[in-house]
């Protein structure tokens, strides 16, 4: 029980990079881009193919991220220059990744097994340590990029989703920010799924499947335990969230009844349910604030009524 | 400082629903003119800042900032020259930002954008100083989000953020349209307080009659797409708003009809 929340949390920070890129398109960019399902692969397949031909393990992390960064200026690309809606920009690319990752890989699956990788040394140490490790590692790209996000062009970058007229106004070319945002994103969850594919031995085409789901999952997760109200904090509930969402998962699957195939439906549901409440919850208080005003104007014309 | 030769621009070309925004505008903008603009709803006075600030590109003509021929050059590459406050109060500033985050990005004005850090102390300290200006303790909220301001301080700090930097040329278009009177007052004094303080040249459309006479050094009246009359200082100073009214019947040779006209 224990063991299988240590497993989680260690799982949950090696995702929590997937879903930072995730909250830099779904949250800052306000760009809903499913490439990750794609880039996701991209990143584990270049490093574990590297690796598996004997390149330096952190040279092929490395390598992971700059094809993730790649991927996503392509779909920045699309959509900004080549004006295709971003929904399909990035189906477009999630789809040519498929085949582009076969093509890295050789095949559809790698394995890394009895091979040195960045991650196989904390395999061999207890939980702990690897957790300590991976925590801080995590933390310290967390850190890096709060810090972008506080620099001018990281100011144009967040301005880009929040208001594009206005920064364009004073000089950003939002086409460029959109593409650096995308790239950057898909580079932190290439970088995860390259981790993921040496903290889990192999790499296969499929295991980007839902990805952009999970991602929203955690950030929202994480939205809902500690807000979003500065950058900083924003970018440690998505840590958390991410940790969250890892440790219901090990537990949902000590649930007998339930099947490990069922818990993308679950993650869905949690979506759905979280972005639909607030939207209920909304329009629920507008109208009780609607109802209130009119009761008050109508009282306020039937006492002039009164007075006359 | 500012020069438009022959700018024409036409929406939906060939089609039924041709429309002409302008045709053939000229007008030239000597350096510390504070140029007010009138005219009837769809005179063209939108498309005519739109050309200007390279929202829209002329089909024809030519804009000329400092001599130097810009209308080629995108939207976001003319910041580096003009600066821009919108009628509607929400589209000057990034919500979700601090107002301290909101100056940053306007301190950079058409300036590259690096990784330098934004909000440093010393663009803190100037961002200060700048807020005492507008009276209305927006200093003492640098770290609130701008979205939690009223429209009218909103629109207060977008007419801070494009003129604290001095851009060569200020464009204005019913900037206080859609605030209360006691609002919209504010911000007009603030706008003759600030433009006159910098000189800045500056181009303001406004459908407050008595407004476009008390501002600035020179009026224009559009219709129709044209540029129909051009008012200099001399005969401004005692125009009232019911001979400006005439002016624009005898020129047009219809009513000036605005559904947002204030007479003053
Ligand atoms: N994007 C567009 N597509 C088609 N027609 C447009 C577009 N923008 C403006 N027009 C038309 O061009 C003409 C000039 O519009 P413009 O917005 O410049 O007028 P305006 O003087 O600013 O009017 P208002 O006082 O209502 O703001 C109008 O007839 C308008 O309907
Ligand atoms: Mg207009």
């Amino acid at each position: 029980m224990l063991a299988s929340i240590y497993g989680a949390i260690v799982l949950g920070l090696l995702y929590a990079l997937m879903a930072l890129g995730v909250y830099i398109t779904f949250r800052i960019l306000d760009f809903p881009d499913l490439t990750v399902d794609g880039s996701f692969v991209t990143g584990g397949a270049i490093c574990a193919t590297m690796i598996s031909n004997g390149y330096n393990p952190y040279l092929a992390t490395l390598a992971g991220f700059a094809g993730g960064v790649i991927a996503g200026i392509c779909t920045g690309l699309l959509h900004t220059k080549g004006k295709i809606n971003g929904l399909l920009a990035g189906i477009l690319m999630m789809i040519a990744l498929y085949s582009i990752n076969i093509r890295i890989m050789g095949s559809p699956n790698v394995s890394l097994l009895n091979i040195k990788t960045v991650v196989s040394p904390l395999l061999d140490e207890k939980i702990g340590v690897y957790i300590a490790v991976a925590g801080v590692a995590v933390l310290l790209i967390k850190a890096l990029l709060d810090l972008f996000l506080h620099t001018d062009l990281g100011l144009a970058l967040r301005a880009t989703g929040d208001n594009a007229r206005m920064i364009r106004s004073f000089g950003a070319n939002t086409d460029r920010t959109k593409i650096l945002g995308i790239g950057l994103s898909n580079g932190l969850v290439a970088l995860s799924g390259a981790l993921l594919a040496q903290h889990g031995g192999y790499t296969d085409v499929n295991m980007g499947v839902g990805m952009i789901v999970i991602g929203l999952a955690s950030v929202i997760i994480g939205e809902a335990i500690f807000g979003m109200r500065r950058v900083w904090i924003a970018t440690l509930a998505v840590v958390v969230g991410s940790i969250v969402y890892r440790i219901v998962y090990a537990l949902a699957l000590r649930v007998e009844w339930f099947d490990s195939s069922d818990l993308k439906l679950i993650t869905a549901v949690l979506v759905i349910i979280a972005l639909v409440i607030p939207q209920v919850r909304r329009a629920m208080k507008q109208k009780s604030v609607a109802r209130k005003r009119t009761l008050e104007l109508l009282g306020q014309s039937a006492g002039k009524g009164g007075r006359a | 400082m500012l020069e438009l030769t022959k700018v024409s621009k036409l929406f939906n070309p060939g089609t039924p629903n041709e429309k002409i925004a302008l045709m053939d505008a000229n007008l030239k903008l000597n350096p510390g003119d504070f140029v007010t603009v009138i005219g009837s709803n769809g005179a063209g006075k939108s498309t005519l800042m739109n050309i200007i600030s390279g929202v829209l590109k002329p089909d024809v003509g030519e804009v000329r900032i400092a001599g130097e021929a810009i209308h080629h050059h995108p939207e976001h590459a003319r910041s580096r020259w003009i600066g821009r406050v919108f009628q509607d109060p929400m589209a000057g500033t990034a919500p979700r930002m601090t107002i301290e985050e909101n100056l940053t990005m306007a301190y950079k004005r058409g300036q590259r954008r690096g990784f330098g850090w934004g909000a440093t102390a010393k663009r803190r300290a100037i961002f200060r100083e700048q807020l005492q200006r507008l009276g209305i303790g927006l200093e003492n909220r640098m770290h609130a989000k701008v979205g939690l301001l009223s429209g009218g301080e909103r629109q207060a700090l977008s007419l801070l953020m494009s003129t604290f930097t001095k851009p060569q040329i200020l464009l204005l278009d019913e900037h206080t349209a859609a605030l209360d009177p006691a609002r919209a007052e504010l911000i007009t004094r603030l706008t003759d307080e600030i433009v006159r303080d910098m000189k800045l040249t500056t181009l303001m459309v406004t459908h407050n009659m008595e407004q476009a006479i008390r501002l600035g050094n020179r009026l224009i009246m559009m219709d129709k797409g044209r540029i129909i009359l051009d008012i200099p200082q001399e005969k401004k100073a005692d125009l009232t708003v019911a001979q400006l009214l005439g002016e624009f019947e005898r020129i047009s040779g219809h009513q000036l009809s605005d559904d947002r006209i204030v007479l003053g």
